[in-house]
């Protein structure tokens, strides 16, 4: 498996609406990562992912995927590259999980959006992968936030795209679905050779699981593994409070202790 | 149920109402007759030729197209705009319709009136209808992007509803009692209203639009998952919004300019629709929503024919009696009911 391969990379990318939210980024991809972008709330997480994922444009620079530039990439072929799971609220409770999941194949169907064998075999598949297989026919209404997390993930991986791009999939979840969507993560980054990008608010959790991890504050952004963040101490910068320190031995943040 | 036994039993009641229709009205004509009318055959009361001909069955394919236009739109709007209670009468593009009628008949004057079963004279008020209902749409698109909340953009639409109604009184006020006679009879609301030598129009116009609704589909499906999720899926969010808008408007304007502004249809029927097929798969309640509306538009039109001898009521004192009770009840079950949550 090659895992070095940078299937998106950015140069010299600038996001915000009118001001740059954050210093100008060169960031790059890895198939078979999972990589964690961890922030503060507002500092342009969001904004961030969903300039990659090409639904805002971008102030200043290039966003490459294999090597050409997201803007004279055809939708179609951008459709089949990049596949997304965001906070926002779907309408999707008359649909059964089934045709939730379906939906990952509208790049793939026809004019109509007919789902062939094959397309359903895939379908199947994906709902299998992400361990919610046992409620196609149930309808998304029905679904606790952690199942229907689920099922979009399914979504996700239907649309067969080699890089996935969720923003805080794991709001929202208990402390074992939030664990459990996670593992489920790195597992679709390792064994599928995919590069996963996630946004989250677990700290702890992102340091155990993910391959890479990004890090964002208002004035700087950090790239590295777990290990190097620590080492070279940007851990420490991200929230920028003097109350929260990070403990480098138990990996995670703790209670400043007061002088 | 399967999805094909929905159909024919929709199909079934169709055809029960479309013979209910067909059957009773005001003179008496024995079913017998009634049959070899319509399949070509000759009956010694010429009368009763005329009666079934050209007022019976036009009366039950406008029925069957607009309730089939009307509940389409009202489907679309919902989807589009992500709220359940959108339809063409709330948003207020029924109203504008209106108002475009109501500029070409009474500043027209008898002018246009006089010349209602030319085609120079339909032309024109399609055409007032047309850019009224495109116009409230483009406002309320534009509202839409500014106002976020679905029951504020609902709310902003009934108040462009009521500009254009005050400006239709105005126009009224100023209008030449001919004018304001023709326009308050049309304002009523009545399948009887395309005249026999439109019906050709009025009939590829309404299966145009149905066409354009089908093949909408997909684009309606991604559109659940909200615009984000539907651009990453592969949809023109710009065309699959414009093809939308120009869809409902196209087949409200064309039953509202010729059947007068029809309230309830539109709104209540996907809603039914979807308690039918108990999904919002687009797939199965684009054509479920069409075959209900134009079932209850012929039920509609059969009431209004009930009084008998004593003429035949407004469709619009008919239409909000099966709508309200039905939009009611969605309202207090909206916890209940899949497609809220």
């Amino acid at each position: 498996m090659n895992t070095d391969i940078n299937i998106l990379t950015t140069r010299d990318l600038q996001i915000g609406y009118e001001k740059p939210l954050c210093k100008s980024l060169n960031l790059n991809l890895k198939c078979g990562n999972l990589t964690c972008l961890i922030g503060s709330n507002g500092v342009g997480k969001s904004t961030l992912l969903r300039t990659l994922a090409n639904l805002q444009a971008p102030i200043s620079g290039q966003i490459l995927i294999n090597g050409v530039s997201i803007q004279s990439v055809s939708k179609s072929e951008l459709t089949r590259s990049l596949s997304i799971v965001l906070t926002d609220k779907a309408a999707a409770g008359g649909l059964t999980v089934f045709e939730l999941a379906a939906m990952g194949r509208h790049p793939y169907t026809n004019f109509f959006g007919r789902i062939t064998d094959d397309d359903k075999n895939i379908i199947d598949k994906s709902l299998e992968q992400v361990g919610i297989a046992h409620k196609k026919d149930s309808y998304v209404s029905e679904l606790s936030d952690g199942e229907r997390q689920k099922v979009m993930i399914a979504k996700a991986l239907a649309q067969q795209t080699p890089i996935l791009i969720l923003d805080e999939p794991t709001a929202f979840l208990d402390a074992a679905a939030r664990v459990e969507v996670m593992q489920l993560l790195h597992c679709v980054a390792n064994e599928q050779n995919k590069a996963v990008l996630v946004s989250t608010h677990e700290v702890g959790l992102a340091m155990q699981i993910a391959d890479n991890m990004w890090l964002m504050n208002k004035s700087e952004f950090y790239s590295g593994s777990s290990d190097e963040i620590i080492e070279n101490g940007f851990i420490d910068k991200l929230f920028q409070n003097d109350n929260v320190k990070f403990d480098s031995v138990q990996r995670r943040f703790v209670i400043a202790q007061s002088k | 149920m399967k999805t094909s036994h929905i159909y024919i039993i929709l199909s079934f009641l169709i055809i029960v109402a479309a013979l209910l229709n067909l059957l009773i009205g005001s003179v008496h004509i024995p079913a017998i007759d009634v049959f070899k009318i319509l399949f070509g055959g000759d009956v010694e009361n010429q009368t009763w030729k005329i009666i079934v001909m050209q007022s019976r069955l036009p009366q039950c394919i406008t029925a069957i197209l607009c309730g089939a236009a009307l509940s389409v739109s009202g489907l679309m709007l919902q989807t589009l705009f992500n709220n359940p209670l959108a339809g063409p009468s709330i948003l207020g593009i029924t109203t504008g319709a209106s108002l475009g009628v109501a500029v070409v008949t009474l500043l027209g004057g008898g002018l246009v009136v006089a010349n209602a079963d030319k085609l120079s004279g339909w032309l024109a008020v399609l055409a007032g209808a047309m850019i009224g209902a495109f116009v409230v749409m483009f406002v309320i698109l534009l509202l839409s992007s500014v106002i976020k909340s679905n029951i504020m953009l609902l709310i902003a639409g009934i108040m462009i509803g009521y500009l254009a109604s005050s400006l239709i009184t105005l126009l009224n006020f100023f209008a030449t009692a001919e004018g304001v006679h023709s326009y308050t009879i049309w304002g009523m609301g009545n399948f009887g209203g395309v005249p026999l030598s439109q019906m050709p129009l009025f009939i590829i116009i309404v299966l145009f639009g149905l066409a354009l609704s089908v093949m909408l589909i997909k684009p309606l499906n991604a559109l659940l998952l909200g615009e984000n999720y539907a651009e990453n899926l592969g949809v023109n969010i710009k065309l699959a919004r414009s093809l939308l808008l120009f869809t409902t408007g196209l087949l409200s304007a064309i039953v509202t300019a010729f059947c007068g502004p029809i309230s309830f249809i539109g709104l209540a029927v996907p809603h039914i629709a979807r308690m039918i097929m108990r999904t919002s798969n687009h797939v199965k309640l684009v054509p479920t929503t069409i075959l209900t509306g134009s079932f209850i538009a012929l039920m509609c039109n059969f009431v209004c024919h009930l009084p008998d001898k004593f003429g035949i009521l407004p469709l619009n004192a008919v239409t909000p009696i099966f709508g309200a009770p039905v939009i009611i009840y969605i309202i207090i079950n909206q916890r209940k009911m899949r497609y809220f949550n």
